[in-house]
């Protein structure tokens, strides 16, 4: 019996010791409670350089991880320090529904739905089929020449730029898009890797619209610029029935902060800087 | 068609909302040595259109887009959204109405 007991304390001893000698035990972040509001638990936010060149977030001397356990890396610098801006900007308790940058990244490492590009491609291009910029209706007449107006130059420049066919419809079938629109499309978004097309299916599902989305991608619009187009009608209403800021305002911004930070995600995500020093000559 | 605010207006959007984060010290933070350098390198360039410039600035004002707005977005949260439940005449007041009295009261009271 005293040997049991022996053995007992020993067993206690070690584990207690064991998270003595280890103060820097892998933190597993929970991320997933919806009631109690989590602190902020850290005192400084700062990046670091870890194997392979890709960075890892510091909250005080523990490591970032992401939702489902990994450490969380990032490919590039500049991805990194917008993260820990994020980070560093909550103040008494975690909000994490204004991590955009945080969310996108946990999104492409985890990738929590199991999908490869190819799938990430088709859902992407599923949207071009009820894509916003397309669906046009018969009244009000200010609504109508409205969409005219603004949609109609947007949907030229995507079709030649990327050499297209997509057009406008105002059934409720929506316009009939051609194989070779999407078999195009579908060859563009190729070239993106993982990162980035998980950015581009963020931002296509939050303005509901593949044209806008890549006209911010291909920086022929800016952010805002996209999501007045993308909440075209709802502004025509606004300004005819007046506006609501709890809800409209709250909306507008939420939706800008989504799509700036979809559209940040894919940009750090796909672009790589060199620089070349150009020699002065006499 | 992009029609962007010069590159100097974004950096100063850019360090403002970093001020608005951090407080008095937003200048020892990454972001804003990242911020200037990124600013300082794509100054100078030896072509009229430069791409990575362009780039650069398209960027630049993608992020101050998700700073500004992230931070109204949660102003307005903790006016309208934070607070458990509230009594029908504060309720009534955010959208600046009052609620009907009647006086000498509506006959089914005591």
């Amino acid at each position: 019996m005293f040997r049991n007991l022996f053995r007992l304390q020993t067993q206690v001893g070690s584990c207690l010791s064991l998270s003595k000698i280890c103060p820097r035990s892998q933190h597993v972040l929970k991320y997933s409670t919806a009631t109690t509001e989590r602190k902020r638990f850290y005192q400084d936010v700062s990046i670091s350089q870890g194997e392979g060149g890709l960075f890892e977030i510091n909250l005080d001397r523990r490591k970032l991880k992401t939702p489902g356990g990994k450490l969380f890396t990032v490919p590039n610098e500049a991805l990194a320090i917008a993260v820990a801006t994020e980070w560093d900007a909550q103040r008494d308790t975690l909000k994490f529904y204004t991590m955009h940058l945080t969310t996108l990244c946990n999104t492409a490492l985890d990738n929590p739905t199991q999908r490869d590009k190819t799938q990430m491609i088709n859902a992407a291009l599923k949207f071009l089929e009820t894509d916003t910029v397309c669906y046009r209706v018969d009244e009000p007449h200010g609504l109508v020449e409205l969409q005219k107006n603004e949609w109609d130059p947007v949907l030229h420049w995507i079709e030649n730029r990327y050499n297209v066919t997509i057009g406008s419809s105002s059934s409720i079938l929506g316009p009939e898009i051609p194989e070779a629109t999407k078999d195009t499309f579908r060859q563009h978004l190729n070239s993106y890797n993982f990162w980035s097309l998980t950015g581009l299916e963020y931002v296509i599902t939050q303005l509901k619209s593949v044209v806008l989305s890549m006209g911010i991608i291909d920086r022929h619009l800016s952010v805002e610029q996209a999501v007045l187009l993308s909440r075209l009608e709802e502004e025509y209403q606004i300004q005819h029935w007046g506006n609501v800021e709890w809800a409209h305002d709250y909306d507008m911004y939420e939706l800008r902060a989504r799509a700036a930070a979809g559209t940040l995600f894919v940009h750090l995500s796909s672009e790589s800087t060199t620089v070349k020093r150009k020699l002065m000559q006499d | 068609m992009a029609a962007l605010s010069s590159p100097l207006r974004v950096c100063r959007g850019i360090l403002k909302e970093l001020r608005a984060i951090h407080g008095a010290a937003y200048k020892q933070g990454p972001m804003y040595s990242y911020v200037i350098d990124q600013f300082r390198k794509n100054q100078i360039t030896g072509e009229r259109y430069c791409r990575a410039q362009q780039e650069a600035h398209h960027d630049a004002h993608s992020y101050l887009c998700l700073l500004a707005s992230t931070r109204s977005q949660m102003i307005l949260h903790n006016i309208y959204h934070s607070k458990e439940e509230r009594s029908m005449e504060s309720a009534a007041g955010l959208v600046g109405l009052r609620l009907p009295t009647q006086p000498g009261g509506k006959g089914w009271e005591k």
